[in-house]
C-alpha cells in the first residue's frame, strides 16, 4: 500500500515538472516583449533595458527557467530600482502590476476560493447522491423521468446563467438575499454563509447532475450484484440491503470523483467568481489574463495544475482504499 | 451509403422522437444563423447600430417600453444602454456560437484521431509519451488553460478563428484515448493483420483498413464534444475574453447582463434561453446518435448499468470518472 502511494505520488511529481517547463516555455516564448509588460506603458527604453536586465532576461532560455525553477524549490531575490526584494520559496515571480510576489497574492484569494470550494461541495454531494440514489431507487416510475429531465437540464445550463437566474429571483425578485460579497468566516461566520448561500447553489446545481449521474450507475450495478442477491434471498431488510450494502458500492466513484472536483476547485471556480464578484482565485486570473500579468497567470495555472494532479493521485488512492476490490499495482 | 449498419443507424436515429426534435431544432437554428444577414434586413435592422432615442436615459439606460422594448420595429427589443437591435445581435450570435463550437470539434477530432492512431500503432515508447500526455490533457481544467492562452497572443490575431484553435487544442484528449484503444483491438484482427503482413504501410492500413471501423466510435464523441464547445465558447465570451465587440456573441451578452438584470430581466432571458436551447438539442441529439450507432450501449443520460456480463475491471479513478463526466466550466 505504501510503495503504490509513493509509487503513485512520485508520478505525479513527474508530470509537474514536465508541466512547469511546458507552462513556462509557453508563456514566455509566447510573442510579447516580457520586459515591456513588465515595465508598464509609459516606460523608456532606458527603464525597459533595466527591468530586462533584472529579469534575467537577455539570458539563454534554459537559464531562465532554471532560475525560475530555483525560485520555486529555494526562493530568489529581485533587485529593484532600491533595493533588493526578496521572494521566499515557493517563489513564482512578481507581479508585473504590483510587484507583489505572487505566491503572496495566491495565498490572500485561497480562503475566498476555499469556502466557495467546501461550501459548494457539501450541497452538491447532498442534492447529487441523494437524487441519484432515488431515481435509482424509483427506476421505471415518474420519479425518475422527472428526476432524468432535471439532470439533463442541470447538464445542459452554463453556471453563469443558472447564477443570473438565482440572483434575478432571490436579490432582484424575492430580494431575501443580498447580492453577494464576500464576507471572511472569521469576521462574521452567519454573514459569511448568507452571502456565499447563491454562489454555492448555482454551483452545486451544475455539478450535482453528475454525481446524481455517476450515483444512479454505480447503485444499479452494485444492486444487480450477486452478493446483493444474495443478502435479499437470506431475508435482508430492503433498507438494511441499501443502506448498508448498496451504498457502499456506490461510494467509491463518487469519493474519488469528488476528490478530482475539490482539486480542481481549488483552482478558482472562474465564471461564479466573475459572476457574484468574489475575489477568489479564478478572478485573479481573469483579471491577470486582461492585463497580461504574466507572472500571475503562469503561477495561477501552475497552481491549479498542482492541485489537479495531486488531487488525481489522492483519489485513486482514496478508491483503492474504498473499494477493496481493487488491487494495487 | 450501401452499408447496411449505416442504414440501421440511421434507422435508429430515427425512431427516436427526442433526437428528431432535437436535431428540427437544431436545422432550425442553423437556417437562422445563416440568414442572420437576410432576417435582420427583413427587420430593417443590424446589430451594432445605436438607438439613443429607444433607452430611458432618465432611469439608466433601461429600454422605453414594455418587454425590454420590443416593437414592430424591434422584434425583441433592444439593449440596455446602448439601444441595439436583439433581434439581428442574437441571431449573429448564434453564427459565432455554432462557428466556434463546429470548428473546434473538426480541430478535436483530427487531432484526436492522428495522435490516438499513432499511439496505437507506434512503439512503446512513442505510445508512452503520447498517452502520458494526453493523461495530463484530460486531467487539466481546460477552461482556466483557453482563458491563460487567449493572453499571450497578439490582439491582432482574428479572435474567432483563436478561439476555434484553443479550443480545439485542449480538448482532443478522449478522442485520441478512444481511436487509441480502438486501433489496438483493431489491429489485432485478420483483416489488418493481413493488410498488414501484404506488405501494407502503416498510412495505407490506417486508411483503409482501420478508418472505417473507428468512424463510429469517434462520430459518437465527436458529438458530445459539440455542446460542450458551445458551453466554452459562451464561458470565455462571459469572461470578456471571446469575439471582440462590437461583434455579439452570447456568452458576452449575459456578461453585459450581469449588470441589467434587475432593470431589463428581458435582457437576460433571451441569450439565456438561446444558449440552453441549442446545448440541450446537442446534447440530446448526441445522446442519441451514441444510442443509434451502438444499440448495446444504452442511454448515457439515463442509465449507466451493464446489468449483463461480467463486471469490468475498474482499477484506477479514471475509470470511475469517465470523460463524459469530465469537470464542467465552472
Amino acid at each position: 500500500m505504501t510503495g503504490y502511494v509513493l509509487r503513485r505520488l512520485g508520478g505525479a511529481l513527474i508530470v509537474l515538472f514536465l508541466l512547469s517547463a511546458l507552462v513556462y516555455l509557453l508563456f514566455y516564448v509566447a510573442p510579447g516583449d516580457p520586459a515591456k509588460l513588465a515595465c508598464g506603458p509609459r516606460c523608456n527604453a532606458e527603464q525597459i533595458r533595466q527591468v530586462r536586465e533584472q529579469l534575467h532576461l537577455g539570458e539563454p532560455l534554459l537559464q531562465q527557467y532554471l532560475h525560475f525553477l530555483q525560485g520555486l524549490v529555494a526562493g530568489r531575490d529581485y533587485s529593484t530600482g532600491t533595493g533588493v526584494l526578496h521572494c521566499h520559496a515557493p517563489c513564482l515571480g512578481l507581479s508585473y502590476q504590483n510587484d507583489q510576489p505572487v505566491t503572496t497574492l495566491l495565498a490572500s484569494r485561497l480562503p475566498v476560493t476555499a469556502s466557495l470550494a467546501l461550501g459548494a461541495m457539501v450541497l452538491w454531494l447532498l442534492l447529487g447522491v441523494g437524487t441519484g440514489l432515488l431515481s435509482a431507487l424509483r427506476r421505471g416510475g415518474t420519479t425518475e423521468r422527472v428526476l432524468t429531465v432535471l439532470t439533463l437540464a442541470g447538464t445542459a445550463t452554463p453556471v453563469f446563467i443558472t447564477g443570473l437566474l438565482l440572483l434575478m429571483l432571490f436579490c432582484a425578485g424575492l430580494q431575501w438575499l443580498p447580492f453577494p460579497t464576500y464576507v471572511p468566516l472569521t469576521e462574521d461566520p452567519e454573514q459569511w454563509a448568507w452571502n456565499l448561500l447563491l454562489p454555492w447553489t448555482a454551483l452545486a446545481l451544475l455539478e450535482s447532475a453528475k454525481y446524481a449521474r455517476l450515483t444512479r450507475s454505480a447503485t444499479l450495478e452494485t444492486l444487480a450484484d450477486d452478493h446483493i442477491r444474495t443478502f435479499r434471498a437470506y431475508g435482508l431488510r430492503e433498507r438494511a440491503v441499501i443502506g448498508r450494502h448498496a451504498l457502499r458500492g456506490a461510494l467509491p466513484p463518487v469519493i474519488a470523483l469528488n476528490a478530482i472536483d475539490l482539486g480542481t476547485m481549488f483552482g478558482g471556480a472562474m465564471l461564479t467568481e466573475t459572476l457574484f464578484g468574489l475575489p477568489g482565485i479564478g478572478r485573479l486570473t481573469v483579471q491577470s489574463v486582461r492585463t497580461v500579468d504574466l507572472p500571475v497567470v503562469v503561477g495561477a495555472v501552475l497552481g491549479i495544475g498542482a492541485a489537479v494532479v495531486l488531487a488525481g493521485a489522492i483519489a485513486d488512492v482514496l478508491y483503492a482504499l474504498a473499494d477493496r476490490r481493487v488491487t494495487l499495482t | 451509403m450501401s452499408d447496411p449498419q449505416e442504414s440501421g443507424a440511421w434507422r435508429r436515429l430515427r425512431a427516436r422522437p427526442s433526437a428528431v426534435a432535437a436535431a428540427a431544432v437544431l436545422a432550425v437554428l442553423a437556417l437562422l444563423a445563416l440568414g442572420a444577414p437576410l432576417l435582420s434586413a427583413l427587420e430593417g435592422q443590424d446589430p451594432t447600430t445605436y438607438h439613443d432615442q429607444l433607452i430611458d436615459s432618465a432611469r439608466g439606460g433601461v429600454p422605453t417600453g414594455s418587454l425590454g422594448g420590443i416593437s414592430a420595429d424591434h422584434w425583441l427589443g433592444v439593449e440596455p444602454g446602448t439601444g441595439r437591435d436583439l433581434f439581428s445581435r442574437l441571431l449573429y450570435g448564434a453564427q459565432v456560437s455554432l462557428l466556434v463550437a463546429l470548428g473546434a470539434t473538426v480541430v478535436q477530432v483530427l487531432i484526436g484521431v492522428a495522435v490516438g492512431l499513432a499511439a496505437g500503432f507506434g512503439n512503446r515508447l512513442l505510445d508512452g509519451v503520447l498517452s502520458r500526455f494526453t493523461d495530463v490533457l484530460v486531467a487539466l481544467p481546460m477552461l482556466v488553460f483557453a482563458v491563460a492562452l487567449t493572453a499571450v497572443v497578439p490582439e491582432e490575431f482574428p479572435r474567432p478563428l483563436l478561439l476555434i484553435v484553443v479550443i480545439g487544442l485542449l480538448n482532443w484528449g478522449g478522442v485520441s484515448r478512444i481511436v487509441r484503444a480502438q486501433t489496438l483491438s483493431l489491429k489485432k484482427l485478420d483483416h489488418v493483420a493481413a493488410a498488414r503482413l501484404g506488405g501494407s504501410g502503416p498510412w495505407r492500413v490506417a486508411r483503409r483498413e482501420l478508418l472505417p471501423a473507428l468512424a463510429a466510435p469517434v462520430i459518437t464523441y465527436a458529438a458530445i464534444l459539440v455542446p460542450s464547445n458551445i458551453v466554452v465558447e459562451a464561458s470565455l465570451s462571459f469572461l470578456g475574453i471571446g469575439v471582440k465587440p462590437p461583434t455579439s456573441s452570447w456568452g458576452q451578452m449575459l456578461s453585459t447582463a450581469t449588470t441589467w438584470f434587475r432593470a431589463d430581466p428581458a435582457y437576460v432571458l433571451l441569450p439565456a434561453a438561446c444558449l440552453f436551447v441549442t446545448v440541450l438539442a446537442f446534447t440530446v441529439l448526441g445522446d442519441a446518435v451514441r444510442g443509434a450507432l451502438d444499440p448495446r450501449e444504452r442511454s448515457r443520460l439515463r442509465v449507466g448499468t451493464r446489468t449483463a456480463g461480467p463486471r469490468p475491471a475498474r482499477k484506477q479513478a479514471a475509470a470511475a470518472a469517465p470523460d463524459t463526466t469530465k469537470g464542467a466550466a465552472r
